[in-house]
């Protein structure tokens, strides 16, 4: 019955160079109350991922325990970090592991 | 007891509610913005004048475990960087998560839920898409908020429903389910 969102975007609007220069990451951890339908909802209204994306995101959390749902600068990430606590979902950050 | 739907025309999500149910929400979003009110958001400070000198945030992590699960540390490893973060952030976290809970509040009173409602009423919400993205935030605050006086963990349902009845933690898992059930079919109504 659901019809698909009309705007997916595959990846989020962050460009590779940034990635390079300045690797953080948001961490999204499993918590034992919020839905899996939420979980991948505010990953496809909020950094704009297609379902699918949204979806393996959601369930890397749910079986590994976190997922790593964005990357880019430090000022960035603390924007994803504040936005993923504003929909109630436990986010930290930290620098990026090095290749 | 039935949850969100999405009007076919208007695609807004629908959803009709008893008096108590209403009632119960409100006083859970009530209950909620006391909550986020209660702690004051701001760190103790060693000097008065500094004190009333500082128009910042919150640096330390809240003493309530609720609000320390609505606030999470985001720099677990760095604590200069967290502290700075909260300070950033927590005050106007606060601020959102309280005025999501008086949406719902309002709402549900613009809807017809009266001060004292009786008993055979019935309230009837429309949500257009944003409101409703409002709602699965407090409704995900609330949750928190419950499970975190509950001690609920991964898989322990079985644990809740060996309960008896009259267990009041029994009764709270039940409005904890409940609102859990309006937010999946919430997030169904609007996806």
């Amino acid at each position: 019955m659901s019809a698909p969102s009309p705007v997916e975007l595959d990846e989020p609007v962050t460009s590779d160079l940034t990635d390079l220069a300045t690797p953080w990451v948001t961490i999204v951890w499993n918590d034992p109350v919020n839905l899996m339908s939420y979980v991948t909802f505010v990953f496809t209204q909020y950094f704009g991922y297609a379902r699918k994306k949204a979806e393996k995101l959601m369930l890397e959390v749910h079986h590994d325990g976190k997922s790593v749902v964005s990357t880019g600068s430090r000022e960035e990430m603390e924007r994803d970090v504040q936005a993923m606590h504003e929909y109630g979902l436990w986010a930290t950050m930290q620098k990026a592991d090095t290749p | 007891m039935s949850g969100f739907s999405r009007h076919r025309k208007s695609g807004a999500a629908v959803a009709t509610f008893t008096a108590f149910e209403a009632d119960l929400l409100r006083s859970l979003a009530a209950q909620l913005i006391e909550l986020l009110r209660n702690e004051a958001a701001t760190p103790e400070s060693l000097d008065p004048l500094e004190e009333l000198l500082d128009f910042s945030g919150p640096t330390r992590e809240p003493d309530d475990p609720v609000l320390a699960r609505l606030f999470p540390t985001a720099y677990p490893e760095d604590e200069e960087a967290a502290a700075e973060f909260r300070r950033y952030t927590e005050g106007t976290l606060r601020n959102s998560k309280a005025a999501g809970a008086a949406a719902i509040i309002d709402t549900l009173e613009e809807s017809g839920l009266p001060p004292q409602p009786e008993d055979g009423m019935f309230i009837d919400v429309e949500l257009d898409p944003a409101m409703a993205m409002t709602w699965m935030r407090s409704f995900t605050d609330m949750r928190l908020a419950i499970a975190t006086r509950l001690g609920i963990e991964e898989g322990d349902e079985q644990v809740w429903y060996a309960l008896p009845d009259d267990d009041p933690r029994a009764q709270v898992h039940d409005i904890y389910e409940w609102v859990g059930y309006l937010q999946e079919t919430l997030v169904q109504a609007a996806s």
